[in-house]
């Protein structure tokens, strides 16, 4: 690879107290080339993108651009070197159109002149052939808007250098085509372009070079043309690893989860989930497709029951968990394990030990000590007596404590079974790195024996093998004739390991499909609005045939509903 | 690119959280904190002292506070109060309930001690037994506590009102209901204080006032280390402090939670203030009576994080610079309790700044002589920068 070097990083190592994040980077990055960073989550290549564009300050090692040494302690010394950086969580002001939050990034003594703005942020877009409606308010935008917003911001402000994170995390496959022609054509302007990904096919469709992190350490650089997707997924893990996902078959059972004209509102009032019918059989998995926050968040915490239904059925079994405490739902066995971004928010304590965390939905439960009936016959009556009277009395002041004791030894259990690395059972969560940190919660949930698993975002941020050790717990658990409900991101992994997927665009069901007879393509289309299924089927669309109630008993739940409303 | 030239200089120094430190090495920086406090305080003082020498700061400090068995006392007395309010406010910090109200919350535990000897056994010229009026006046100080803490946990649990504002401006009001109490007691005798009250003082144990008070504090410190570390409603409260989310989600009911915590935290300030007065040789109640231990108790329970052995310490400390220091003051012929505030509140300011070097460090800025020796810029690459 000839050419001129844009940036170069040499040794540059950061840590975060014992925790290193990069240790002994090595990068060059030339002028007009797409250089993908592709590393297993927690492999530091957003650490290492940070470190670029100032926001964290290596303790080690000495970036040069351009040749020369410099050191970068903020995002603005960063732009003064022309290096941009697209965050996956957009930095826009919602109320401000497209132009205004351009124009917010002008510096001290640049005139706010909207017309000259527009004139040569308009030469950009017809440069790089963005398609952008300046007026547009940003509240009003899609998520594929607002990240072209963003990468129009970086270069009118004048980066040569551009970092994108993620930049296809929440796109539908059409959309990513749209945003992969961009970065062709600022690459034949001759800007560097660095994009951070996990996902192998993009790398290799739209990158010169691939450099490889693992577990912050810099493996090598190798050209995209010269190398495979397996080979890269064994420098990317380490080891040789089966990329297949397997579906079971299983025999399905009758509905456990029929969910039928459900609207639920949102935080802000606005409807987030429209009337959506579906269900789910034991031994089923069903995936829900869509762009971020479609009511996906809002469908979990429904079924959870968390948050208030507007209007809908929501029957486990023939009985209504609507209005139900979240408590008696997960006694019926409905499990709920939502991950957010931030991996902690629902189902864990960050600052808990794992052992705490395991007993989170259990620790109301008195302890129960066990009596040897057998043995007890063969003693003397007073000796039996005055064991089961001790028993009695341990069991009734062990009441207002927890049982720590045999939290911690499930925790050590599931430590053991799903190979989580914690120093102890007592090392808070917070500690572990993102894939354990799901491990225990995820596990935990299994542990639970659910007869129906919500889960939302299971292997967000896991690196492959943990992910794939989370689709076997899934699979294993749809043999035991469980219905899972499954909300994903990635398409690729929801198409294999699904029955059947169900789309949601805007909250609304756009249709159910079978995962075996459906393409990538045709799911894109209606994560956008652009198919609808649903319409063109008839009127009991998302409604088993075979449910738990009759016709007339649906009916009566119906009236009964419209009574409580009055 | 463009031949504009861009310099920036790497800043003076760099500041990064570390892990875990060693216990060893964080005890011996709060050491040295301590010291060092002490050290600007006997310099400070010999300064704007009439008399005195840094020598003597250190002897009549360590006079001043444990000098005699009496001060050794009043020492291990002050310490269990402080200790007392500490682990009251404990859970509610625990469930990040800022409680800033201990003051208050004490202040009316006293009042409703007072009131229940001054209406039982003043009202009635002793016609009820001290054992009633005591049993009656414990009863009273914890209810009212609990009153005091628990108005603005209902708030906070129904209307999600700021806690910290709420508990603060409880204070004040706790403040002027002493002095209407007052008022009205006093009515018509021409005073502005309390006459003796000699019905139902707590009893003395083993021949020292102090004891009770000092058996209290070791008996709430154990109890509290025991309800947070292994009881179910504990470990309620600390999911709820940390993550709302996920104790909503377990099935927790928040709201209960809060209250019920509150309920606890100012029945304990309750108990002190009950201490303070009931327990006192000559029981009275004024706006000072509190002696701001609930606002000192807010740096204790802080500093010494949810341990209850350092939050033991850290109360020790305060009430070892607070005891000592009015003996220096006499030796140094300092007149004003502005000086003896300027020194306690250095040795605050220190440990509080020690907060910040055990979770952080800092690393200066690299020379750029060491850049060469790691051998960043040889020969070869010279070559290829220009």
């Amino acid at each position: 690879m000839e050419g001129k070097v844009a940036l170069e990083l040499r040794n540059i190592t950061k840590t975060f107290g014992k925790i290193v994040a990069n240790k002994n980077v090595n990068l060059k990055v030339y002028e007009k080339e797409v250089l993908s960073i592709l590393g297993e989550n927690g492999s530091g290549k957003t650490t290492l993108m940070n470190v670029i564009s100032g926001i964290y300050a290596p303790e080690e090692g000495e970036i040069r651009i351009n040749g020369e040494v410099v050191y970068i302690s903020s995002p603005q010394d960063a732009f003064k070197y022309k290096i941009g950086m697209i965050h996956q969580h957009f930095k826009l002001v919602e109320v401000f159109t497209a132009l205004q939050n351009i124009a917010l990034i002008l510096e001290k003594g640049q005139k706010y002149d909207l017309k000259e703005i527009r004139t040569s942020v308009k030469n950009i877009c017809e440069k790089y052939g963005f398609e952008i409606d300046l007026d547009k308010k940003v509240y009003n935008m899609s998520v594929s808007e607002k990240q072209t917003l963003e990468i129009i911001k970086v270069l009118y402000r004048g980066a040569d250098i551009l970092i994108l994170d993620e930049p296809t995390a929440v796109l539908t496959p059409q959309e990513t085509k749209k945003l992969f022609a961009v970065i062709n054509n600022m690459r034949e302007d001759g800007k560097s372009i660095i994009i951070i990904t996990h996902k192998l096919n993009e790398v290799m469709e739209i990158s010169d070079r691939v450099a490889i992190l693992r577990k912050g350490e810099y493996i090598t650089t190798v050209s995209t043309k010269e190398t495979n997707e397996k080979e890269l997924t064994e420098m990317m893990v380490g080891k040789k690893v089966d990329l297949r996902i397997e579906r079971v078959k299983t025999e399905i059972d009758k509905p456990l989860l029929e969910i039928r004209e459900l609207s639920i509102k949102g935080d802000d009032g606005s409807k987030k989930i429209e009337d959506v019918s579906f269900y789910i059989r034991g031994g089923e998995i069903l995936g829900v497709a869509g762009i971020a926050g479609c009511g996906q968040k809002e469908l979990c915490e429904a079924i959870a029951g968390l948050r208030k239904i507007e209007s809908g059925f929501i029957m486990h079994e023939g009985e209504s968990l609507v209005g139900l405490a979240p408590k008696v739902i997960i006694e019926k066995g409905v499990s709920m394990s939502f991950i957010p971004e931030d991996r902690l928010g629902m189902g864990l304590a960050p600052n808990f030990s794992i052992t705490d965390n395991m007993m989170l939905k259990t620790y109301a439960e008195n302890k129960v000590y066990m009596i040897d009936e057998e043995e007890l016959a063969t003693y003397p009556k007073w000796k039996a007596f005055s064991i089961r009277a001790w028993v009695a009395i341990k069991t009734f002041f062990s009441r207002p404590f927890v049982d720590r004791k045999s939290a911690r030894k499930k925790a050590n259990k599931l430590i053991e079974k799903l190979e989580i690395s914690t120093p102890s059972t007592e090392t808070p969560v917070r500690r572990l790195s993102g894939g354990n940190i799901q491990k225990v919660l995820v596990g935990r949930e299994i542990e639970s024996s659910p007869n129906v698993i919500v889960t939302a975002y299971p292997v967000r941020g896991l690196d492959v093998n943990s992910s794939y050790l989370i689709y076997d717990m899934l699979n294993e658990e749809k043999r035991k004739g469980t219905g899972i409900l499954f909300i994903g991101e990635d398409l690729d992994v929801m198409l294999a390991l699904c029955d059947k997927i169900m789309v949601l665009c805007h909250g609304k069901n756009m249709g159910i499909v079978h995962a075996s007879k459906t393409t990538k393509e045709e799911i894109g289309l209606m994560m956008t609005g652009s198919l609808n299924l649903s319409e063109t089927k008839n009127k009991e669309y998302g409604k088993a045939k075979d449910s738990n109630l009759t016709e007339e008993e649906w009916q009566k739940q119906k009236e009964e509903a419209e009574k409580e409303g009055e | 690119m463009d031949n504009q030239k861009v310099t920036v200089k790497e800043p003076l120094f760099h500041v990064a959280k570390r892990d875990n430190l060693k216990t060893k090495y964080k005890v011996l920086i709060y050491a040295c904190a301590i010291i060092l406090a002490l050290v600007i305080g006997s310099i400070t003082c010999t300064v704007i002292g009439d008399r005195g020498n840094p020598i003597v700061f250190f002897s009549s400090l360590f006079n001043g506070a444990l000098g005699s068995e009496r001060k050794i006392f009043k020492f291990l007395k002050d310490t269990s109060l402080l200790l007392c309010v500490s682990m009251a406010l404990l859970p509610a910090f625990k469930m990040k309930f800022w409680n800033l109200g201990a003051n208050g919350q004490i202040l009316v535990g006293g009042l409703a001690a007072i009131a229940c000897m001054w209406y039982m056994g003043r009202g009635t010229n002793g016609a009820i037994s001290d054992t009633v009026i005591i049993i009656c006046s414990v009863i009273a100080s914890m209810v009212a506590g609990a009153i005091w803490a628990v108005i603005p946990a209902i708030f906070k649990a129904l209307f999600n009102t700021n806690e910290s504002l709420f508990t603060l401006m409880m204070n004040y009001i706790a403040q002027s209901l002493v002095l209407l109490m007052i008022a009205i007691w006093v009515q018509g005798t021409g005073k502005t204080t309390l006459p003796e009250i000699n019905y139902g003082h707590l009893p003395i144990l083993f021949g020292k006032r102090e004891i009770l008070t000092i058996l209290m504090g070791a008996v709430i410190t154990s109890a509290m280390f025991a309800y947070l570390k292994f009881s179910k409603q504990g470990y309620e409260l600390s999911l709820v402090g940390d993550s709302q989310n996920t104790a909503r989600y377990t099935g927790i009911n928040v709201k209960k939670v809060i209250i019920r915590t509150l309920i606890v935290s100012g029945a304990i300030c309750g108990i002190v203030g009950l201490l303070l007065t009931a327990g006192a040789v000559t029981p009275t109640i004024g706006t000072n009576t509190a002696n701001n231990m609930g606002f000192t108790a807010i740096m204790t329970t802080w500093l010494g994080g949810s341990n209850p052995l350092f939050i033991a310490g850290t109360c020790a400390l305060v009430s070892f610079v607070n005891n000592g220091m009015s003996e220096v003051k006499t030796n140094f012929g300092i007149q004003s309790d502005v000086y003896a505030n300027v020194v306690i509140g250095i040795v605050y300011f220190l440990i509080i700044a020690c907060a910040f070097l055990v979770q952080y460090k800092v690393t200066l800025r690299k020379k750029k002589k060491q850049a060469k020796e790691n051998g960043f810029l040889n020969g070869e690459d010279k070559k290829e920068v220009k």
